[in-house]
């Protein structure tokens, strides 16, 4: 693995961490960070001597202020040290598998109650029909042509019900929402109290004296039926329909790299929009590439350590709350004096770097244009006659892929894209261009920029896991100006919606017998 | 091919009624200071030149005039001379405006009307009366001068 941590003797991560070795790495440092004291790279935080303690505190006062061996008691931090697993992340991981049973505990309890109101649904019209031919069928009338046609539409209607809920709701979870759905729960509640109200109904009316006019009865069970398919309509309106009309502009950004983009959104409740927005992240943002921000913090660490602040007033100093603040002042005055030339750096670094980039990238292209050159498909009369040396895509794909592996891990070093992409899925996708006639230019496409995340593969899905940070309550719908935050382990995103105006739009007519024209000239004429 | 500069004398009983160079008021006759230039036609191959140009008309778009003082003003003005030729010598001047062709109207007409008017085969000379700007002002002055003394 890549990682370049530099781990001194009390740091954070390694104080938690119980791997065996952890401890040798431990001792190796702590004679490592002595002798780079003096040395600006190193990145410390710089822990400002506390405000005063109180007084008469003498064991506290003692520890906090003889603390001299700071070059041992901060931590560094690096860019890449964020994608080491050590052992106790992994362990972490698998603690987190397990307490996710109370998520599907969850899933399966509503499962369970969304098949029993089903079945209760399906079950009563045909209970209706089917009660009094058991109960009293002496006593019922004989069923006419009339009655025997509300038995042909009480089938064809429930029929059209089965499928109807089955498309609407027998469709796999797309994910699962901190709270309940709102309308989903009461669009239940409401079928529910519905049925019951009809089976107290029938209880009282029918069943307890035994009504004898059957064709009442049927035509009642049809009714009911026609009200179910009432509430389903309902249940599309409210469900599907409400939201496609764009009344949200959302602004989506990326916390890292600040990778922004818009969407219209309908009227949603919150944890509905952010699970809208996590798909069109998937699909629509470039893949998060964290070795793409090590630059940055490593210039602001650098700023950082080039100031050391020491407290020349002894412990004995009174003034406590001034302390701390002039403190920072002289940092940033001091800051401000010094003259920095990293911008200089940073412009000659970028220049350098973008020369490198098309260096390499003129390398991997004529070296992939070369390779594809060997391969040709072969044409159906050969393929009769040749026997020997025929390939399918994947060994024509490893047959010619060692001649442009150097030009194009050398290219994904330089943008820093090697994680991404393994030899594996490289080959994997080289055949798939063999096979399908592409050109070279067409392999070359998907490493020469960042694709969406789904591109890539699983392991870069890491973050299945999100956190939906909002101050509004999340089942309540978005408004204007509102913000809320999705947080995933490596990033955040940062969302803004904004209400889409109200047009107001007037008409004017103009009279096609208006459009007349004339010639405006202005000639010259010599005479 | 001489102009005569007709004083103010001659048209003296007019000045009492000219307050502007050229008065349009719609349905009345117009008015202003004229000049009478003679022309002489000058044979240039098979035609016969006057040497200047002429813009403007009823049909073009008066807005374009740099000549004109009121740009609805849509009479032919003269917006070149050719040096040297027939109209310089006669004393016609860029910008004059033509109120007249052989007695025949210019005010009114358009541009296609006018360049017939002034190019007839079977004329030598032609008599225009044109007015300009600074015809008014040397009037007014020599309004002023007799008074004065």
């Amino acid at each position: 693995m890549d990682t370049e941590s530099t781990y001194s003797g009390y740091s954070y991560y390694s104080g938690r961490s119980r791997g065996s070795h952890r401890h040798g790495e431990r001792s190796r440092d702590r004679h490592k960070s002595r002798s780079k004291d003096s040395r600006s790279e190193k990145s410390v935080t710089i822990n400002t001597p506390p405000a005063e303690p109180l007084l008469g505190d003498s064991s506290v006062r003692g520890e906090q202020v003889q603390d001299d061996n700071w070059g041992e008691t901060t931590t560094a931090v690096t860019g890449t040290s964020e994608h080491s697993l050590s052992q106790e992340d992994i362990v972490r991981i698998t603690k987190d598998l397990e307490d996710s049973v109370g998520l599907d505990c969850r899933r399966y309890f509503t499962l369970t109650l969304a098949v029993i109101l089903g079945l209760l649904v399906f079950l009563t019209p045909l209970a209706f029909l089917v009660l009094p031919h058991l109960l009293w069928p002496e006593k019922l009338q004989s069923c006419g042509t009339a009655c025997e046609g509300l038995f042909i539409s009480v089938a064809f209607k429930l029929l059209i019900l089965l499928l109807a809920v089955w498309a609407l709701f027998f469709r796999p979870p797309r994910a699962g929402l901190p709270r309940v759905f709102v309308f989903r729960a009461l669009l239940a509640v409401l079928v529910l109290l519905f049925v019951v109200s009809y089976w107290l109904f029938y209880g009282v009316r029918i069943l307890d004296s035994q009504d004898e006019n059957y064709q009442g009865i049927v035509q009642y069970a049809v009714s009911l039926v026609d009200a179910l398919l009432f509430i389903h309509y309902l249940a599309i309106v409210l469900l599907e329909l409400r939201q496609l009309q764009p009344c949200f502009s959302v602004c989506v950004m990326r916390s890292t790299d600040g990778e922004t983009r818009h969407y219209n959104l309908g009227q949603l409740s919150i944890q509905r929009a952010a699970l809208s927005i996590i798909e069109h992240y998937y699909c629509d943002f470039p893949v998060h590439n964290p070795a793409l921000l090590s630059a940055s913090k490593s210039r602001a660490a650098k700023h950082l350590a080039g100031l050391k602040v020491y407290n020349v007033d002894g412990p004995g100093n009174n003034v406590a709350t001034g302390l701390a603040h002039s403190q920072s002042r002289a940092m940033i005055a001091a800051a401000a004096r010094r003259r920095d030339t990293s911008h200089n750096e940073l412009y000659y670094e970028e220049a350098e770097h973008e020369r490198r980039v098309r260096k390499r990238k003129a390398r991997l292209v004529v070296a992939v244009e070369e390779a594809f050159t060997h391969v040709k498909r072969m044409q159906e009369e050969e393929q009769k006659k040749a026997a020997g040396d025929v390939m399918d895509p994947r060994e024509a794909a490893q047959a010619i892929f060692p001649s442009m592996a150097r030009a194009l891990q050398k290219y994904l070093r330089t943008t820093r894209q090697q994680h991404c992409h393994s030899m594996e899925s490289i080959q994997q996708h080289l055949a798939f261009c063999i096979t399908n006639n592409m050109t070279p230019k067409a392999f070359l496409e998907s490493y020469l920029a960042p694709g969406p995340t789904l591109q890539y593969s699983r392991d870069h899905w890491l973050s299945r896991q999100w956190t939906l940070i909002s101050e509004a309550s999340v089942t309540s719908g978005l408004k204007d100006g509102g913000v809320f935050l999705l947080k995933c382990v490596d990033f955040n995103l940062v969302v803004t919606a904004k209400k889409i105006p109200y047009i107001q739009m007037s008409e004017e007519y103009i009279d096609p017998k208006s459009h007349k024209f004339v010639l405006r000239l202005q000639s010259e004429t010599s005479v | 091919m001489f102009g005569e500069y007709l004083l103010y004398q001659v048209y003296s009983f007019f000045l009492a009624k000219i307050m502007s160079n050229s008065t349009f008021i719609p349905g009345q006759p117009v008015t202003a200071v004229v000049q009478r230039i003679e022309i002489c036609k000058l044979r240039h191959g098979d035609n016969l030149i006057l040497g200047f140009s002429i813009g403007g008309g009823i049909d073009q778009d008066p807005g374009q005039n740099p000549f004109s003082k009121d740009k609805t003003d849509k009479g032919i003005y003269v917006t070149r001379i050719t040096p040297g030729g027939p109209a310089e010598v006669a004393g016609l001047m860029m910008g004059d405006k033509i109120m007249q062709v052989n007695g025949w109207d210019m005010t009114v007409v358009t541009h296609d009307k006018a360049r017939k008017r002034l190019t007839k085969k079977n004329e030598d000379v032609v008599r225009l009366l044109v007015t300009r700007k600074s015809l008014e002002e040397a009037v007014k002055h020599s309004m002023r001068a007799p008074n004065n003394q």
